[in-house]
Parts: C-alpha cells; sequence; structure tokens
C-alpha cells in the first residue's frame, strides 16, 4: 500500500528537480562564494541566479531585498528584533492571536524585555477585526508582524491592505508568508509590505534554508553580525546548496502557481466533502471563502487528534493534528481556542495539507479511511453513546478534576 | 511522532475492555474534555469478597490514554478494591514498558479514575487533590505545579537548589531558563547563585572540631538516620533501603509506593536534607538506578 502524505504545511518532499540542482554543491562546486578564485566565483554566480529566482516569484522591486538566512523562524525573529532596534524609541508590536510560535515565543520574551504586545483577536472564522486593528495603530508601534496565511487552517489575512493602514502610520510592516509562498500570487513591489519570512521546505526545497525580503530603504539591524555575506545583513557563510534548490523551488512554485489554485484546490475540497458526507458531527474551521487552496482543518466532535493520526497513520495516511496533545501540552491548538472552537471540537481537529503531488485516488482512499477510524474512536469516547453524542455530553460525564 | 512502546501500540489500536459496562456497580469519572483527556472506569465488585469481577473503560484522549486506560483494567480485574488501591501510575507505565514523559500524566489518570471508582463504590466521596502543570523538565518529567509547590514550601532560590529537591533541571539543563521563571514568580526576583569560597582541604590530624567518622561509623550512621525516615515512607505504602555509599554519593532504593512516583524526587531530596544534617557533611542520595548508570 502506497503511503499518502497530506502534511505539507508541516513540510513538503524536495521536488527531484530541486534535489538534482543541489548535487553538484555538494561536490565540485564546494567552493566558498566569497572566494576571489573559479572555485567561489561560480557558486557566487549560482546564488545571484537563485536571488533572482526568489524575487521573481515574490515579485520584489530588487534583487538585493532578498537576504538568505536558515529558517522562518530566523526571518521572523530578525524582522522583529530589527525593527525594535531600529526606532528604539517604539516599543509596541502588534500582531496576531493566531501567529505561529516562531512569532508569538518571541513576543512573550519581548514582553519580559519591556515590550508591550498587542495580539488580534480573531472570530470564530479566524478572521481579523480591522477596526480593532486601526484603533492600535500609533507612533508608539515598532512594527506589526501579521502572517499571511494561517499553517492550522489556511485563513489569509488581508496582509496588503494591513500594511497600507500602517505605512499611512508610519509603522513597519511584516508577513509571516511561510505558508502562503508558492500557493497565493504575492507581487511585492506593488504592495507597501517592507518584510515577509519565507521558508525553503515549505514549497518543495529543502529544510534549513529561508529568506527576508527587506524593502530597499527599510532600516534594519541584522541578527547575526559577522561576515559581509547578504550585504552585512545576515553574516555567514551561504549554505550554498540550498540556496540553489530554493531558487529551483521558486521557479517550479511560480510555474504551478495556477495548478495549486485548480487542480490542488479541488482535490481540497473534494476532500472536504467525502469525509463531511460520511461522518456526522464534524465541521471545517476557518474562512472557506477566503483560504489556501491546499489545507483543510476539519473537526470531528468527541475524539482526540492523535488517536485519529495513529489510526490514520497504520493505514499509510499521514496528517497533522490541531491538537497541541503532540507538544506535551494539554491545551488545545492556541489558533482554535482563539477562534473560540469548543474544546469537544478542538481536541479532534485534524489539518489534511495537500500538495500538486497528491493524486484524487490519494483523496477517495483518505475518504474512505476516516469514517470507520473516527467511528472506532468515538465509541470508546464516553461522550458518545450508540452512533450519537450524548444528549448532555457535559452534563452526563461531569469528572471531578481539580 | 511519540516514541511509543509496541506495548502502548498494541493497547491502542486493540483495547482491552472498552466499552460500557451494563451492569456496574461501581464507577469513576477523571479528567475533563478541555484537558483533553477523560476517563470513565466502570467495575463489577462483588459485595461478598470485594473482588473486582469485571472492569471497562470509556476513555476520551490520545494514544497513550486509551493504552493506560487498557492496561488498567487489565490490571485490576481479579484484584480485590484493596489490592487495587495498591496499583501506582507507575505499575500502569511498567505494564506498558514505560511512557514517554510527556505522556506519564495518562497514567496518573488511570489511577485517579480507580481511586474515584472504589470511592463510588464505598460511598465515599473522593476529591481529586492531582494537580498538573506544562511539563518543564523533560528528563525528569517533572512540571511547573509542581516545581512552584517546592519552591514555595522550601523557600528555594537557586536552580541548583530546585534541581536538588525535584531533580528538574539535573538532566540536560535546557530548561534552566524555565525554571528561573519559576524562581522569579515565586520569590519576586532571581537570587544571585552563591559563589562559596572553595575550602581548604581539612587538615587531617589534630585538626579542631569534629572528629572525622569511620567508614563504619559512618554508614552505621546513615542507616539509623534511614531508620528514622522509613516509618514516614511506610505510612504512604513506600519504603527505603540503602544499597551503597560511594564518597559523599548515597545510592538507595525506593521501593513499594515510592517507586516511580511523581514525588520520587521530593522525597529523595528530603532524604538527601536529612543525611546531610545528621552527617554534618554535604551528601548526595541518588535513586539506583544511577549506580547502574554509573
Amino acid at each position: 500500500m502506497q503511503p499518502i502524505y497530506m502534511d505539507n504545511n508541516a513540510t513538503t518532499a524536495c521536488d527531484p528537480a530541486v534535489v538534482a540542482a543541489m548535487l553538484p554543491f555538494f561536490t565540485e562546486q564546494f567552493g566558498n562564494a566569497s572566494s576571489i578564485h573559479s572555485f567561489g566565483s561560480r557558486v557566487g554566480k549560482a546564488i545571484k541566479e537563485a536571488r533572482v529566482q526568489v524575487q521573481s516569484l515574490l515579485g520584489a522591486a530588487h534583487d538585493s531585498e532578498i537576504v538568505f538566512n536558515s529558517c522562518g523562524t530566523e526571518s521572523d525573529a530578525t524582522a522583529i528584533l530589527s525593527a525594535l532596534k531600529a526606532n528604539p524609541k517604539r516599543r509596541t508590536v502588534i500582531t496576531t492571536a493566531v501567529e505561529h510560535p516562531a512569532i508569538l515565543s518571541l513576543c512573550q520574551w519581548l514582553e519580559k524585555e519591556d515590550c508591550v504586545v498587542h495580539r488580534l483577536r480573531v472570530d470564530r472564522q479566524g478572521r481579523l477585526d480591522l477596526d480593532e486593528y486601526a484603533s492600535l495603530l500609533n507612533d508608539r508601534v515598532a512594527i506589526v508582524s501579521a502572517m499571511w496565511a494561517n499553517n492550522e487552517t489556511g485563513t489569509l489575512f488581508p496582509v496588503e491592505e494591513m500594511a497600507e493602514m500602517a505605512h499611512a502610520q508610519g509603522i513597519l510592516f511584516h508577513t509571516d508568508a511561510v505558508q502562503a509562498v508558492g500557493k497565493v500570487a504575492i507581487d511585492l513591489k506593488k504592495t507597501k509590505i517592507d518584510m515577509l519570512s519565507l521558508s525553503g521546505h515549505k514549497l518543495h526545497a529543502p529544510k534549513g534554508i529561508g529568506v527576508l525580503y527587506v524593502r530597499r530603504n527599510t532600516r534594519f539591524r541584522p541578527l547575526l553580525r559577522g561576515g559581509h555575506q547578504e550585504r552585512g545583513r545576515r553574516a555567514g557563510t551561504e549554505n550554498s546548496a540550498s540556496i540553489v534548490g530554493l531558487g529551483v523551488a521558486c521557479e517550479l512554485a511560480q510555474q504551478y502557481m495556477t495548478e495549486e489554485n485548480t487542480t490542488v484546490k479541488r482535490l481540497r475540497d473534494r476532500l472536504e466533502r467525502g469525509i463531511l458526507g460520511s461522518v456526522r458531527n464534524a465541521f471545517v474551521n476557518g474562512d472557506t471563502l477566503y483560504r489556501l487552496p491546499n489545507t483543510a482543518s476539519i473537526a470531528f466532535e468527541y475524539v482526540e487528534g492523535e488517536g485519529i493520526l495513529l489510526l490514520l497513520n497504520q493505514q499509510g495516511i499521514a496528517a497533522s493534528s490541531g491538537s497541541a496533545c503532540t507538544s506535551g501540552s494539554l491545551e488545545p491548538s492556541h489558533v482554535l481556542r482563539a477562534m473560540a472552537i469548543p474544546y469537544t471540537a478542538a481536541h479532534g481537529t485534524i489539518r489534511f495539507s495537500l500538495s500538486r503531488y497528491n493524486t484524487a485516488e490519494e483523496v477517495d482512499r483518505v475518504i474512505a479511511a476516516v469514517s470507520p477510524v473516527i467511528a472506532k474512536l468515538r465509541q470508546l469516547s464516553p461522550y458518545w453513546s450508540g452512533d450519537a453524542p450524548l444528549a448532555h455530553p457535559e452534563e452526563a460525564f461531569q469528572p471531578d478534576y481539580a | 511522532m511519540w516514541d511509543y512502546s509496541d506495548k502502548v501500540r498494541e493497547h491502542f489500536f486493540n483495547p482491552r475492555n472498552s466499552g460500557p459496562l451494563d451492569d456496574a456497580n461501581s464507577i469513576g469519572d477523571f479528567g475533563s474534555i478541555k484537558c483533553g483527556d477523560a476517563l470513565r472506569l466502570m467495575l463489577r465488585v462483588n459485595p461478598e469478597t470485594e473482588v473486582i469481577d469485571d472492569a471497562r473503560f470509556q476513555t476520551f484522549g490520545c494514544g497513550s490514554a486509551i493504552a493506560s486506560s487498557s492496561a488498567l483494567t487489565e490490571i485490576i480485574k481479579g484484584k480485590t478494591l484493596d489490592e487495587a488501591l495498591q496499583v501506582s501510575n507507575q505499575d500502569i507505565a511498567n505494564y506498558l514498558d514505560g511512557l514517554p514523559p510527556e505522556k506519564m500524566h495518562c497514567s496518573v489518570m488511570g489511577r485517579e479514575a480507580l481511586q474515584a471508582a472504589v470511592a463510588n463504590y464505598r460511598g465515599e466521596s473522593w476529591k481529586d487533590d492531582h494537580e498538573e502543570g506544562e511539563l518543564v523538565c523533560k528528563c525528569f518529567a517533572i512540571d511547573t505545579v509542581m516545581i512552584e509547590d517546592t519552591v514555595r514550601a522550601n523557600s528555594l532560590r537557586t536552580i541548583e537548589e530546585v534541581a536538588n529537591y525535584t531533580k528538574a533541571g539535573g538532566g540536560c539543563s535546557a530548561c534552566h531558563e524555565k525554571i528561573e521563571d519559576i524562581l522569579i514568580a515565586v520569590n519576586g526576583r532571581l537570587y544571585a547563585k552563591e559563589v562559596k569560597p572553595t575550602q581548604a582541604p581539612a587538615a587531617t590530624n589534630g585538626a579542631p572540631g569534629k572528629p572525622k567518622l569511620t567508614n563504619y561509623q559512618r554508614i552505621r550512621k546513615i542507616e539509623e538516620t534511614l531508620e528514622a525516615i522509613r516509618p514516614l515512607l511506610q505510612r504512604d505504602h513506600g519504603d527505603v533501603t540503602l544499597v551503597e555509599v560511594d564518597g559523599r554519593n548515597i545510592y538507595v532504593e525506593l521501593t513499594g509506593a515510592c517507586q516511580g512516583c511523581a514525588m520520587q524526587a521530593a522525597t529523595l531530596g528530603g532524604v538527601q536534607q536529612k543525611l546531610s544534617e545528621t552527617l554534618g557533611e554535604l551528601v548526595q542520595v541518588l535513586p539506583v538506578a544511577a549506580l547502574v548508570r554509573a
């Protein structure tokens, strides 16, 4: 039985063309791009080409606005810390309650360092209230950081509009776009976005390579100082093989952009319809009208996500859970909690995230597998009886708990 | 994904004794949907003998929660209620060939539901006093609540003291930032690590002060101290035995309910404190497992 991979928001498989392009940079093209000799200059040239490929996918005005680094998390940290360092009188950061931990953990730490952090709330569909946002913009804000697309639900934020609003008040705007790049058409030169985070492994490039886009003339302070690499904005010898791989991946992403938004989207919709049609007490999380084309976040009430994942995995199906049980915490995902999804559903939320490698046959196999898995776990659940939830589950099962 | 043992996986994929038990005469509920773990344990107890003739469970929870519930029912079937109450969460974890530190709470849930069920059968009221916080120390599976309580109860000031009392932070040291946060939260500030001037080696002959104990006297003294502590542990169905003395390291075996008890680290910390006092020197009390490793 062929395994089915539907966890592409966690990470993607490297495209074979990406791997092929990288291989020479582990062997004969081993030079250091900074060296004057031909070993170095050949690598330098390859990095230059990759930079243009990334620039093109992002629609950046200049290739020098692309800063290669190690990952999305580094990009996020660099952007926010740079904004605070470059604007020492501004100590406020605006972000959202549903950001990736790369942003939220950093912000939590910044609060200990005497920064003020506003976390914009979201509604039941995971949407922001732009009036609340507007009311928080003032000259104490160093930077706004809002994700382009949510990793758990795929919900898109109106970052272009939010960047305009920030700019009108002279505030820097950063977006964590690691889930959006390659799935959403982006043309940065037409926006007011100052900084953007990209992660290679989310778009079929390898792990360990990221990009921070920094608009020309943005006041910037590097995270790592040392060598002159990346024009002094990110010191450290370039990860040349991965940079070359990312360049190719960006070119491919541009070619497949339409397919992501047509073929992959149709597969995702088919998966959702099929599952919701065969499992009761299940619903889709997020803004179904404005979200990534590849992501389906489905809540299965009265069962817990890890059990679902283990049983699906037994059948070779890889997905992920919205439950933070995977991280050892007992609270369900902060994203679903911010959306006020009830605990009964948040704990049983499963994310299926597709890619251009998925097929209709795979989607049908997953649909067929999910219903019996949920039925099996509901039979074990104290909140379920026969083929329906208890009439008043919270009353019937009221355990003692300190 | 978790590194579950084969036994955990097997009990998750093929849970024993799941589903409602219609003629149950004892029910114990524990957990909550908020925490993502909830267990209903149903027992049929023979009123003459108090033997558990049948046990079934319903569990809302992760793979190890379901496996722990399954294991619990297998362990307690055929036991009397009193025998069943001797089952510790570590027994459940051992039955499953171990659980990841983040998942030990699943075995605790099983034990708590069992206590609730027995109380239910006996018409007693049972109040859960178990509270659990975010896992801080992954090496020794110690959570925030445990650290906070110990810091408060013993006026601990430094990471070293926290490690001595709870073991938290005594392993890989990656959690030291979190422990500092807890110390600041409880004490309102972070006390600087006390730098003690290194003492010159004690003079051997004719030096004033306490005469040095011979090895025999020292071990006798250790034994006497442990004897004094023993009744306290036995009251909680536990016990302690001296295994080896190697310089300042004293290896003991915790047995009975102490074995694998969530409070084991605190128990060892207490024993260490007592021994250090009576011997008049700083000693380290370690579980016998550390001797095997060493």
